[in-house]
């Protein structure tokens, strides 16, 4: 079975088209680099997604976050919801872990800014 | 205080951090970056999805994080930036030199002076006068960019039900990010028959969270006095024009509008640049000088990227170039123009200068439509200096060619960037 699909890797966008067979993705083209067969691979097996949000502060203005590590497509609500109910302390540095283990999906939650005492 | 600078660039986001590492890296120390928030990095701090810096960094970071990189870079760097400045007006002076009017805090109302000042003021979003929409104007309906703000900065709570017209990549962002605040999007209309997002966002952004993209679609009448009521979603013809009986009522509190980019160059009309009307940017040359010697555009402000990595790109090479000029002045010699044919709608630069041809000149530009299989040409006369082969081209993508020097070195008519189309 041929599949069509785009790769959402970079802002190149580029047109994959991929051969399945019996589940597992057999040839991909398309792409521009290495990653884009990668990508055709997990998203028609497993689709994964790296989510970015924000969580609360002591200090009233949010920090942006995002999962340290690409999570199932599945999770996502759950995971946003996890990183909702949690509060970021401050100061925080780029990089810092927020939330271990959001919604057990063993993917930590880090801060994308550092941001001092507001 | 210091008053008097070899360069002083205008703005302090992705453009003009890259620009001052770019005069720096150059073996230029007498910097100034003014810039008008109270810190550095611009629209990218409100930018909070990931998709930055592949090229630049070769790893995936959202907005802050990259903003945060070159931030850092600055600093390290040792670079000096004045934050909270209003900059009001850039004047030419009769030495050459540039007057650059401000104000701010720590200064009060002063005009400072520079051998070269590099615009990187970045673009604002085109206001909803221009929609066109009649009716009210009540409360509930934002720009999209003014949603993302007090979304991801303020953590306001901008709505439950959401209607998007427009379908540049902030209004796809916002769909799945108002769709994260748990709000929902009913639906996201576009114009025109073709989305003027990425891609990867209609995937990642309405795909993903099953958000229908309303091609040739667009909001004709919106309901409520003092606050949105609901929107009236239309199609349109070939000629853009609503087709009547076809209007669907969708019941919502928000409506965001994302209906393109325009550069702000306020500032660079005041001081006598020449403004292409195609691209709302200054007309530059290959070293992005405009026609002011010693004055130089870069980033948004030149022409709207969809890609910051090429905004940090080209504006690393305007504080080089603006480096050059402090130390040599402005590059004489010949200079040919670069115009555009069949499916091009503008390129960036407008000329180049033969005689001083850096190793690499970029050639950057937009199609005008959607074309398949059509070949980019690159001409100078009779004299084909690139032909490449494109399985797609979208207006949504900017497009950049990269010739190395010998392509251009005895190149002497007018370069002509154009699309070979398949005959089918
Ligand atoms: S294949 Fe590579 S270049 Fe193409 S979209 Fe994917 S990551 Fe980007």
């Amino acid at each position: 079975m041929t599949r069509e699909l785009i790769c959402i890797n970079c802002p190149m966008g580029c047109m994959l088209t991929a051969e399945v067979e019996g589940g597992e993705v057999t040839k991909v083209s398309g792409n521009t680099c290495p990653r884009g067969e990668q990508y055709a691979k997990t998203e028609l097996t497993a689709p994964v997604r790296t989510v970015t949000t924000t969580m609360k502060t002591a200090g009233g203005k949010p920090v942006p976050v995002k999962t340290k590590a690409p999570i199932p497509k599945d999770k996502i609500f759950d995971v946003v919801a996890a990183i909702k109910s949690a509060t970021a302390p401050l100061p925080v540095k780029m990089g810092d872990v927020v939330l271990e283990n959001a919604a057990g999906t063993g993917v930590d939650i880090v801060s994308a800014r550092s941001m001092n005492n507001a | 205080m210091k008053s008097d600078y070899n360069i002083i660039i205008i703005g302090g986001g992705p453009a003009g951090m890259a620009a001052a590492i770019g005069a720096k890296e150059a073996g230029e120390d007498d910097i100034l970056i003014l810039e008008r928030d109270s810190v550095l990095g611009g629209i990218l701090n409100q930018c909070i999805h990931n998709g930055f810096g592949l090229h630049t960094f070769n790893e995936e970071l959202t907005g802050p994080e990259y903003a945060e990189r070159f931030a850092d870079k600055v600093r390290e760097l040792g670079i000096p930036f004045e934050l909270e400045t209003m900059v009001l007006d850039v004047t030419p002076m009769s030495d050459g030199r540039k007057a650059v009017s401000l104000i701010s805090a720590q200064r009060g109302a002063v005009t400072l002076t520079a051998k070269a000042v590099i615009l990187a003021m970045g673009c604002r979003e085109r206001p909803r006068g221009a929609l066109n929409i009649p009716g009210f104007r009540p409360q509930g309906v934002y720009t999209a960019g003014t949603a993302q703000k007090l979304v991801n900065l303020e953590g306001a709570q901008v709505g439950k039900e959401v209607v998007i017209l427009g379908s540049g990549d902030i209004g796809l962002i916002m769909a799945r990010r108002m769709t994260l605040e748990g709000a929902h999007v009913a639906a996201v209309a576009e114009l025109m028959p073709y989305s003027s997002g990425l891609k990867r966002n209609i995937v990642q952004c309405l795909d993903d969270y099953g958000i229908p993209l309303l091609l040739s679609h667009t909001v004709v009448d919106i309901k409520g006095k003092e606050k949105l009521e609901g929107v009236y979603i239309a199609e349109v013809d070939e000629n853009r024009k609503p087709i009547a009986g076809s209007e669907v009522y969708y019941p919502c509190d928000t409506l965001l509008l994302s209906c393109g980019l325009l550069p702000e160059n306020e500032l660079s009309s005041g001081a006598g640049v020449e403004i292409d009307p195609r691209t709302n940017g200054a007309f530059v040359n290959d070293r992005l000088e405009t026609n002011i010697e010693g004055v130089f555009s870069c980033g948004n402000v030149l022409h709207v990227h969809d890609l910051v990595d090429f905004v940090s790109e080209e504006s690393k090479r305007a504080g080089a170039n603006a480096a050059l000029y402090v130390k040599e002045g402005r590059k004489g010699g010949r200079e040919v123009n670069v115009t555009v044919g069949n499916g091009v709608r503008y390129s960036v630069p407008s000329k180049i200068n033969t005689d001083a041809l850096p190793e690499l000149t970029h050639i950057r530009f937009r199609v005008t439509g959607v074309y398949k299989d059509a070949s980019i040409i690159i001409k100078s006369g009779e004299r084909e200096i690139l032909r490449r082969k494109s399985r797609i081209l979208v207006p949504s993508e900017m497009l950049d060619i990269i010739l190395k020097r010998d392509k251009l070195a005895d190149v002497t008519d007018d370069i002509n960037v154009y699309l070979e189309e398949v005959q089918s």
